[in-house]
């Protein structure tokens, strides 16, 4: 049923990229040197691909809208990374890192896609420490390992609770180090406004400065997009206030398909809404489930303090339902069983949409152990809560030092309120083995591109994917496509496709510009969010997302009327910047939609009310909806679905149970 | 919007571009909530400012979770405001009393730049590291991570160097402007480690180099830098580096 081809090369799935590697075609290091490749985005799939191909020879151009490379949002990134070593001598593989990312996606990812992943994750630990990255480590001098939901192994690489912060940095130092030697010029304080693309290739961007406010063109033999998720249509989310989607949108009407949209990745460990001032969303790292319990009152409405509601009348909902997994469950599923108590009236604190993460008993556990160490083998309660508060704070310190910055409780005597937020998008624009959009020329990276978490992401994997993606895989895979560009001189930017892409995205500044309306763009992004939020969030149905999909169109039609962008266009102006990104967002929330309501069935991130178990699991229908669903962009905004059908050789299918 | 109900009056720092001269502008703000961010205040002034179709106050911030190192105010004197060890965008309104005056100013340092308002130009910082902040290793066959034991002890004290988030509070609060502890963060993160042994004492030189390429001030020791620095990096390192530089100077043009 498949009418896209994702160039899966032919073999058996342990050795496809292997073979692959050892057959792509090469680039003479004196044809690298005259090869451009620009790079969209500095995070860990933009900086790690950039510096790269600079050091491979290319000649490579990176741009970011931050006033750093550094700043990029995988910085915030929590937890940890996974990485199949075994040093745990858990029995990890790289078959079952394999399979826990299969399920943990519901079966909605490529095999090929996946098990390559699992096969680089090894290298990108060698790599970042090579690169002095300090991760975390034991007394003996290995590096330590930590837990994360959907596994039963400890494959988790972290440093603190800062992992993605010091994986960054090491990109990012070997980007500046490429920077330093004039192999990658950068841009900083750019955005993407436009892809150029002559006779069908991706040839170059049209780039905003977004000081001056100058409109800049850059020719490139090939166009690399590592841009990020697109969590902002939410309005509220825990990505940055500056992550979009504009740069992968914008290639997505010059021909990319957009894959999967619908899914998202709601978290179930966020600070919940303080009031409608709020801005954005704070995570607090799945880690954090390694050691708390996860429960609300057995008793609706209970206005008790945690503290006053003993221990017999406490739910323990995720260890109830899921025994085996506990609080380890994947993301998705501990999402949506906490709404469900929150929807029973069960909640907690003042909004009562929030459960409670508790510390106390691994707290107490660990006091008991440290006593042990120190030679007290009946110690009483003050003394473990003492001793196992400094383990906790050890691990978990800056995570709680955050948590009560942001709500002024003190976490370490009472427990955490948390609730779901979303926080990280599955879906991004379709690619194939390569990394390939269907735009040929035109990549994308990370989680930008839609390719292998399938339709729930496991925690840690994230920061895998970013650098698997560019240290690994894409400057291996963009030799396929450049070998056939070594004739190929640089385009003049004056041909005439950079002239109308220039004019097509002048247009939309100078339009924005004048509406004169009189809302902000924040009132729409808010609006939008809500809708996204309440139609298309943690659980959706058909009615609701028709209701949206008509909702979105007419608050389009509204925003092009009423929007209210003050400024000029040649200066530095973040009104104008987020109008063009908030435009962006209103056609791809309807996108979303509509894609929601074509899937008829649940599936990960993707809860259909219509489908789901009695027992209220995701009700997947493998036999109609095993596909990813790439969709194209029609002229007005109009999409057109492409099917490629997943293939599942390796795994046996099976309804996914953490019981 | 807001549901609070704290009175406040900001003086805020407005300038245009790097070309004009910049002034303090006065505002008066409402119904602030404690519960918001420092940030989120903005949010609801600007807000106010564009319905009154005046122009919002541009600042700069991204992650509002405090690692990203974006944010940057000075606030009634002090980088990040008066809470040790938070950046601006994890500042609450509970830090501040109903009625208060607070002056909010951009980083002020010759390095630095304002570019609009509250916003200036650190790129000073990315070409610091350009300069040496590395570990020549290209992409490729690294040995196995546990091929190279590391220490505890060390691999926490290099981590705890590597915190910074490169806000440039350090510069922003030095009277000479100096951007020595952020460089000696990276330095100190790199020479306590193994694998940064062979670059050690040129990457020292290097960076130095630049950092004072790009107009930063000297160190006199006053450690302003460190009690302002929102993830606490030490002055330890400060020693660190100096030492390593003046170690640097006695080692012979061909081993550097």
């Amino acid at each position: 049923m498949s009418d896209i081809n994702s160039n899966i090369p032919e073999g058996d799935l342990t050795s496809k990229w292997t073979k692959y590697k050892s057959s792509v075609p090469l680039v003479n290091p004196s044809n690298k040197r005259t090869i451009e490749v620009i790079i969209v985005g500095s995070g860990l799939a933009g900086a790690s691909a950039a510096a790269t191909l600079a050091e491979m020879g290319y000649k490579v151009k990176c741009f970011c809208f931050q006033d750093s490379p550094r700043r990029a949002h995988s910085i915030a990134a929590q937890g940890g990374i996974n990485a199949a070593k075994n040093y745990q001598n858990d029995g990890d593989s790289i078959y079952r890192l394999f399979y826990d990312t299969i399920k943990g996606g519901d079966y909605r990812a490529r095999e090929a896609n996946v098990h390559r992943l699992a096969e680089v994750s090894a290298n990108i630990i060698d790599q970042c420490v090579a690169q002095g990255v300090p991760l975390a480590r034991e007394y003996g001098g290995l590096l330590d390992n930590r837990s994360f939901g959907g596994t039963q192994v400890q494959r988790t690489f972290y440093a603190a609770g800062q992992t993605g912060q010091q994986l960054l940095l090491g990109a990012y130092s070997a980007l500046e180090r490429q920077i330093g030697m004039g192999k990658v010029e950068m841009f900083t304080r750019h955005e993407m406004l436009e892809v150029v693309k002559i006779d069908g290739k991706a040839r170059g961007i049209i780039a905003r400065n977004l000081i001056t406010g100058e409109i800049e063109r850059h020719f490139g033999h090939a166009v690399v997009l590592g841009t990020g998720g697109y969590g902002n249509v939410f309005y509220l989310s825990t990505n940055a206030m500056g992550s979009n989607v504009t740069a992968a949108w914008k290639a997505h009407k010059q021909g990319a398909y957009f894959a999967n949209p619908c899914y998202t990745q709601i978290h179930p460990t966020c600070i919940p809404v303080s009031g409608d001032h709020q801005s954005k969303l704070t995570l607090m790292s799945e880690s954090l489930r390694n050691d708390g319990r996860i429960w609300v009152p057995k008793k609706k409405d209970d206005n008790r303090k945690a503290s006053e509601i003993p221990e017999d009348e406490r739910d323990y909902y995720l260890e109830r339902r899921y025994p085996a997994f506990g609080n380890l469950v994947p993301r998705d599923v501990a999402s949506r069983a906490a709404k469900e108590r929150c929807d029973a009236g069960y909640g907690v604190g003042a909004s009562k949409l929030a459960v409670y993460l508790d510390f106390k008993a691994n707290t107490e556990r660990y006091g008991k152990i440290e006593a042990a160490k120190a030679g007290n083998h009946n110690p009483d309660k003050e003394t473990c809560m003492r001793l196992g508060t400094a383990v906790i704070k050890e691990k978990y310190g800056n995570l709680f030092d955050m948590y009560a910055q942001i709500t002024g409780e003190n976490p370490y005597e009472t427990p955490m309120r948390i609730y779901p937020a979303v926080h990280y998008t599955m879906g991004g624009l379709w690619v194939d083995y390569n990394l390939m959009t269907s735009v040929p020329g035109l990549y994308c990276t990370g989680e930008a591109n839609f390719s292998d978490h399938g339709a729930n992401r496991l925690g840690a994997s994230a920061l895998m994917q970013g650098l698997a993606d560019g240290y690994f895989v894409l400057p291996y895979t963009i030799g396929a496509y450049l070998s056939k560009e070594i004739s190929t001189k640089a385009i003049p930017t004056d041909h005439p496709a950079f002239v109308e892409a220039e004019v097509r995205a002048v247009g939309i500044l100078n339009t924005l510009i004048n509406i004169k309306g009189t809302k902000s763009v924040d009132h729409f992004h808010k609006r939008l969010g809500n809708i996204m939020w309440e139609k298309c969030g943690m659980a959706r149905n058909e009615k609701g997302l028709n209701e949206a999909i008509q909702e979105i169109r007419a608050l389009r039609e509204e925003f092009w009327k009423d929007v209210r962008v003050p400024g000029a266009a040649n200066e530095l102006n973040p009104e104008l910047e987020k109008a063009g990104r908030v435009a962006d967002f209103i056609e791809l929330g309807e996108l979303m939609c509509i894609d929601a309501l074509n899937r008829n069935e649940s599936c990960g991130g993707h809860f259909r009310e219509e489908y789901q178990t009695e027992e209220g699991e995701a009700l997947r229908d493998d036999e109609n909806y095993a596909y990813v669903a790439a969709w194209e962009f029609k002229e007005g905004v109009n999409f057109e679905l492409h099917k490629e059908e997943l293939k599942f050789e390796n795994i046996k299918v099976a309804q996914r149970s953490y019981k | 919007m807001s549901t609070g109900n704290m009175n406040l009056t900001l003086k805020v720092w407005r300038q245009k571009n790097n070309n004009t001269k910049g002034a303090l502008v006065d505002y008066k703000l409402s119904g602030i909530s404690p519960d918001m961010s420092f940030l989120e205040m903005f949010d609801v002034l600007n807000e106010d400012l564009i319905n009154k179709g005046e122009e919002p106050v541009v600042f700069d911030h991204d992650c509002r979770e405090g690692i990203c190192g974006m944010c940057s105010m000075f606030i009634n004197g002090r980088p990040h405001g008066p809470k040790d060890l938070v950046t601006t965008c994890q500042l609450h309104m509970r830090s501040f009393n109903d009625g208060d005056t607070i002056v909010v100013e951009p980083w002020r340092a010759a390095a630095f730049p304002v570019v609009k308002d509250l916003t200036v130009d650190r790129s000073a910082f990315d070409r610091v590291i350009a300069a040496g902040g590395f570990i020549s290793v290209n992409t490729g066959n690294a040995q196995d991570a546990n091929n190279l034991p590391i220490p505890k002890m060390q691999a926490d004290a290099a981590f705890e160097a590597a915190a910074c988030i490169g806000c440039g509070a350090c510069v922003a609060t030095c009277k000479n402007a100096s951007a020595m502890l952020f460089v000696s963060a990276k330095i100190s993160q790199l020479a306590l480690l193994p694998q940064g042994q062979p670059e050690r004492y040129r990457r020292v030189q290097s960076m130095v180099a630049q950092m004072d390429a790009e107009g930063f001030g000297n160190c006199t020791n006053t450690g302003a830098c460190e009690a302002e620095c929102p993830k606490g990096i030490s002055l330890e390192n400060i020693a660190r580096m100096n030492r390593d530089f003046a170690t640097s100077k006695f080692i012979s043009e061909e081993t550097v």
